[in-house]
């Protein structure tokens, strides 16, 4: 296939990333706004081999595409801010067994049924703490349709690579969004593929505590047979209580993704370099801030863009150095504030945090960024 | 010399002694679960076997095969994802009645209507034994619980009822007594291409037969023999005689399309359209090629 132009939405974007990623199995539960997602996935899975079914409810959509990963297929599901909730205790299966797979999360007006056709980011701290226990995983951000045809190949990437859950944080505005795309060759794409085991089956450990916490991992029906319980489990894969045991696997999760922090964590940055006054935001209002960056400096204000694509772990080395520069920080996000409290947490040198929210459904517009920071002297 | 089965089978040497209570039947189970597998030959390679959470599903950590032990309610979920990743795997289901028929009925309903290749094994004791013994969907009416200390007000289930209309292939039921049938019943729905349920009546002393003074162990088995009558015998009582009664057997075996074969069906199909469309599509940009080198042909001419 060689390189292709297309005017898509962001939900298809998605879609063609997961396929160009290897994403052979897909199971998931229609929700507006991300439902686009399953149609496309139902219409071109098939023709590339791979397999999509739609299940009773997103609890079930999540077992399966964990069960699917198990036999060694690339699995993604894709919802929204209700259903996400109901995946919670599936996502916290997958971090405590290590299995791969990519959850799309189109997020949309809350709580509870909230807005379902209108934009919002209140499921940040969702996809950070939703599920119970302490657990690490990774969440990404994008902020156009071509990121996200990219984002969501990174996404799969950093499943394979860490046997942790990913979430692709969507709003609904880049969902919906229709945007032209450049799709490159999908040959010449980077795709990464879990770690199998090297060593034969009665040798192997399938919860091995290695120098950089990541274990191979063997697909059901290749020899390998083991327990894969979501029980604290020593090595072997077995349920312990054994308080030694516990903290090496408690351990084990957090370091496979703190210490690989400066490998996972991506942001971008516009126009920092002699800012004054930096702009935090993601998502579809980074796009909005660009605009109001690029305004106030022609009206000679030296303001910045600080973007972090991976939500979390959140890159907070970088804007630390940043904020270090910086005399004000303004948070732009479309929710009553979250994101912000991750800033305010590493904040260590007084610097005045504002926070520029909307939560009626609607976008935060570059004006509505301007007026503030003009408001706040 | 053959190797006793136990050893075969078992991860014998890591995973005991096993959580069950003396006198429980899910032992009697699994027994006959392997003796099962036994008989039919099937590689332990490709026998993947998946279970919840509850006393019956802490089954998968002893046996030696693909195990995978899930979230309460969710087992029959991730065996569909499971069997549709890799369709060679026999998948096997090992849940209870909480498991299956309260959290989990949704899926188990579901997974029968798409009447997908798995075989659910519930271990069907009527009460929540792991939990310490509160009544379950299967409690019969006015029977006792630690949530239902002067009895069940609710009606239970008719789990194989169910299962049928929801569109299972092959339904059965046996009990912990009827170790023979069970072994049989098993086999025919691992067999069995599409949704298989074996529901077993297993004692469970230490919870139901406290609560409802039903005795240890032998006496509880004792009941499943007087008790159970083949549903192949059904019209050799009277009403009257059947009234305390409960059936054992084969309830439904029928011949139906299965999910996963079906779903091949799909890719088959989608290719061949993919395949057409790609061949139109060089097609018209040849002929928009060759139109091009002619006009380019007259332009110079």
């Amino acid at each position: 296939m060689a390189e292709e132009v297309r005017f898509m939405q962001g939900n298809e974007a998605c879609t063609e990333g997961a396929i160009a990623a290897g994403c052979r199995f897909y199971a998931g539960y229609p929700i507006t706004p991300s439902t686009e997602i399953a149609e496309h996935m139902s219409d071109k899975l098939p023709r590339v081999g791979g397999k999509f079914i739609q299940m009773e409810d997103e609890i079930a959509s999540i077992a399966a595409i964990i069960g699917a990963s198990v036999a060694g297929v690339k699995s993604m599901t894709a919802t929204s801010g209700p259903g996400f909730s109901l995946m919670q205790e599936g996502i916290g299966y997958a971090c405590m067994t290590e299995i791969p797979v990519v959850i799309v999360d189109v997020m949309r007006g809350g709580p509870s049924t909230g807005l379902p056709t209108k934009a919002s980011q209140g499921d940040v701290m969702q996809a950070r703490w939703g599920t119970h226990g302490d657990h690490y995983l990774i969440a990404l951000a994008p902020e156009s349709v071509k990121e996200t045809f990219y984002l969501t190949i990174k996404a799969f990437n950093l499943s394979e690579k860490y046997r942790v859950p990913v979430v692709l944080l969507m709003d609904e505005t880049i969902g919906h969004m229709r945007e032209k795309v450049v799709l490159p060759d999908y040959s010449t794409i980077h795709v990464e593929n879990r770690l199998t085991p090297i060593v034969p089956p009665e040798w192997y450990k399938p919860y091995e505590i290695t120098t950089d916490f990541i274990t191979p991992m063997a697909p059901f029906g290749t020899g390998y047979r083991y327990n894969i319980t979501g029980l604290t489990h020593d090595e072997m894969g077995f349920p312990t209580n054994n308080e030694y045991e516990i903290v090496r696997k408690m351990d084990k999760l957090r370091d496979k993704i703190e210490r690989a922090r400066h490998n996972i964590e991506d942001y971008e940055t516009f126009y920092t370099d002699d800012a004054n006054t930096l702009i935090i935001a993601y998502g579809s209002v980074a796009r909005s801030a660009k605009e109001a960056v690029l305004n106030m400096r022609a009206h000679r204000r030296k303001v910045g863009l600080f973007r972090p694509i991976t939500l979390w772990p959140f890159p907070e080395k970088a804007l630390q150095e940043l904020m270090k520069k910086v005399d004000r920080v303004f948070v732009a996000e479309m929710n009553q504030g979250q994101l912000i409290h991750e800033i305010q947490k590493i904040e260590c040198y007084h610097k005045r945090i504002y926070g520029i929210n909307r939560y009626d459904g609607e976008m935060i517009t570059p004006n509505q960024i301007i007026s503030k920071i003009r408001e706040a002297r | 010399m053959k190797q006793p089965i136990v050893l075969t089978y078992l991860r014998a040497k890591k995973r005991f002694p096993h959580v069950w209570c003396p006198g429980c039947g899910h032992g009697v189970v699994m027994g006959s679960l392997i003796r099962a597998i036994d008989k039919l030959g099937l590689n332990k390679d490709e026998v993947a076997m998946v279970s919840g959470i509850g006393c019956s599903s802490r089954m998968t950590a002893y046996v030696d095969f693909n195990t995978l032990h899930t979230l309460h309610g969710r087992p029959i979920a991730f065996a569909t994802g499971l069997k549709l990743g890799n369709p060679k795997l026999h998948v096997i289901v090992i849940t209870g009645d909480g498991d299956a028929t309260a959290i989990g009925g949704n899926h188990f309903i579901h997974a029968a209507r798409r009447n997908i290749d798995i075989t659910v094994i519930l271990m069907n004791n009527a009460i929540y034994g792991m939990t310490g013994g509160q009544i379950s969907p299967t409690t019969p009416h006015g029977g006792r619980g630690s949530t239902a200390k002067v009895g069940n007000p609710e009606h239970p289930f008719d789990i194989p009822k169910l299962a049928i209309a929801a569109g299972a292939s092959f339904v059965a039921s046996t009990t912990a007594y009827h170790v023979p049938a069970m072994d049989r019943l098993i086999m025919q729905a691992i067999q069995n291409k599409g949704f298989s349920l074996v529901e077993i009546y297993s004692q469970c002393p230490t919870y139901e037969g406290k609560w409802n003074k039903r005795g240890d162990a032998p006496q509880m088995l004792k009941y499943y023999k007087e008790h159970a009558v083949p549903i192949t015998a059904k019209n050799k009582y009277s009403p009257e005689e059947l009234k305390d009664k409960f059936f054992i057997g084969v309830f439904h075996n029928e011949r139906k399309p299965e999910f996963v074969e079906e779903y091949e069906k799909v890719i088959e199909t989608m290719q061949v359209q993919e395949k057409l469309k790609q061949l139109s599509k060089k097609e018209a940009s040849d002929e928009s090629q060759g139109k091009k080198q002619e006009e380019t042909k007259t332009g110079k001419d």
